[in-house]
Order: C-alpha cells, then sequence, then structure tokens
C-alpha cells in the first residue's frame, strides 16, 4: 500500500464526491460520479481486491452509472429546470454535514492502527473470493439471485406506462 | 507537522476509516443539500461505497476475505435497488412533471 497512491486517490475521491453534490447540472453529478467510482476503483487495488475492483468497474461505473445517465437524460433534466433550496436550509445541510463527519472522525480516533495481515496468493483474487463465496455464503448468494428476479419483474411494471389488467 | 508526515508512511486502517467516514458524510451533506431527486438518490450511492471502502480494507487488515463476500453482496443489492428506484423515480416525474422533492409532500400533515 504506497502512501503516494493512497493519498492521491483518497484526494481524488473526496474532490469528486464534493463535486457530485454541489455542482449544478445534474449530468455533470453524474459524470462526477463515475469518477468516484474509478477512484474507489483504485482504492480497491490498493487493497488487495482484484475481484471487487473489476466488479466495481462493471457493475457500478458500467451498469449503474449508465443507467443514471439514461434516466436523467430521459427527463430532459438540465441547469435550467433544476430546483433549488433557499440559502440558510443550504447551509444547514453543509453545517449538519460537517459537524456529522467530526463526530464520526473523533469517535474513530482511537482505533488501532494495526499492520496489514499477511496474506495468501490468492488473496481477493477471483479464486479466492469465489470459493468463499460458494462454499460459506452458498445460501446468500442463492437468494441473491431470486432478489435480482423480484427487481427485474417489478422495474418492468413499474416503468410501464399502463398494466393491462 | 513532523507527527504527520510520519503518519502517512505507512498507510493503516486509521487512513480507511477516515476516508470512508469524510465519503459518508458528504453523501449524507448531499440528500440534506440537493432537492432534486436523482441527484438524492446518487448521494445514497456514495454512502454504499463508503461502506464497501471500509469492509474492503477490514478485510485486507485482518487477512479474512468474508468482508469482501459483504461488499459483492452490497453491490448486489445496490443494482437492483438502483433499478427499482430509478423505475419509481421515472413513474413520479411521469405524475408530477417535476424532480423537485418538495413536490412530493402528501404525506405530510
Amino acid at each position: 500500500m504506497s502512501p503516494i497512491a493512497f493519498l492521491i486517490l483518497a484526494t481524488l475521491t473526496i474532490s469528486s464526491a464534493l463535486l457530485v453534490v454541489f455542482s449544478r447540472n445534474p449530468i455533470y453529478s453524474v459524470l462526477w460520479l463515475v469518477i468516484c467510482f474509478f477512484s474507489i476503483t483504485g482504492h480497491y487495488i490498493l487493497l488487495d481486491a482484484h475481484f471487487l475492483a473489476a466488479v466495481n468497474l462493471i457493475v457500478y461505473t458500467g451498469a449503474i452509472m449508465v443507467l443514471f445517465l439514461f434516466v436523467i437524460m430521459l427527463l430532459n433534466l438540465n441547469k435550467e429546470t433544476e430546483p433549488h433550496k433557499p440559502v440558510y436550509l443550504k447551509a444547514a445541510a453543509v453545517l449538519s454535514g460537517s459537524l456529522l463527519m467530526i463526530i464520526l472522525a473523533a469517535s474513530l480516533q482511537g482505533y488501532a492502527n494495526q499492520p496489514p495481515a499477511i496474506i495468501s496468493e490468492s488473496f481477493g483474487t477471483a479464486k479466492g473470493v469465489g470459493k468463499v463465496l460458494f462454499t460459506d455464503f452458498l445460501l446468500p448468494f442463492e437468494v441473491a439471485s431470486v432478489l435480482f428476479i423480484t427487481a427485474m419483474v417489478g422495474s418492468v411494471i413499474l416503468a410501464k406506462k399502463h398494466v393491462n389488467d | 507537522m513532523e507527527e504527520l508526515t510520519a503518519s502517512f508512511n505507512q498507510i493503516g486502517i486509521q487512513h480507511y476509516l477516515f476516508l470512508s467516514a469524510v465519503l459518508f458524510s458528504i453523501g449524507v451533506m448531499g440528500v440534506l443539500y440537493r432537492r432534486n431527486f436523482i441527484v438524492i438518490f446518487m448521494s445514497v450511492e456514495l454512502m454504499l461505497n463508503a461502506v464497501n471502502v471500509l469492509l474492503a480494507a477490514f478485510s485486507r487488515f485482518n487477512g479474512d476475505q468474508s468482508g469482501q463476500v459483504f461488499v459483492f453482496f452490497i453491490m448486489v443489492v445496490a443494482a437492483a435497488e438502483v433499478a427499482v428506484g430509478l423505475a419509481i423515480l421515472v413513474m413520479i416525474y411521469r405524475n408530477i412533471r417535476s424532480t423537485d422533492i418538495n413536490a412530493l409532500r402528501n404525506l405530510k400533515w
């Protein structure tokens, strides 16, 4: 885990996350979110989670962000149609968000800074994670497929204009 | 200042704790700050990813791959959630012709 790579990635993650919240145009928000997820993929690579890095890239930046972009273009959103809160509510939101950050940082202050564990060759690869996934977590994995079918049916029914009885 | 530079010589679990704390609170801030329901939804995704990074970091520092399986399941559930959630948002937009969360106050007294 190289410190310089971590610092660069962390700066990129946090600044792009801030730009997601504060950019005025929703399309820019989505594009900054893509950059944020790319840098999180970098974090996964630094943490030796190679399988997760690939899945994050494919599922998040590939599928979910394209879905967001499609919906924003379908709804024809832009800077002019963007609703805004009054200034005092925005200030309150920024204040409460920063207070939450201070509280979280203060409560995590005393956590012991342990060195990284010694890991095996297959740690975090498709082989290693797959072994754990298909032995210890086989039932949740199968239940997840049921969840996906439910989500598929649900989104098709919801997105249809009129359901014929 | 010397202490600060020394603390970055070895990236530990504490740095990842702070990173995901900051990322999570940016997500909370986004939910409170914006009125557009799609951007609020994106902020929720940001919070989910903050937790994902933390789970991957703990799995690396403890040498246990179960944490990565949890991240995998969070991604699965997030994908399903986004599909259904965006369908609901499109339906809402068809009915009220706006993305303003303030138009949806029927459940308020």
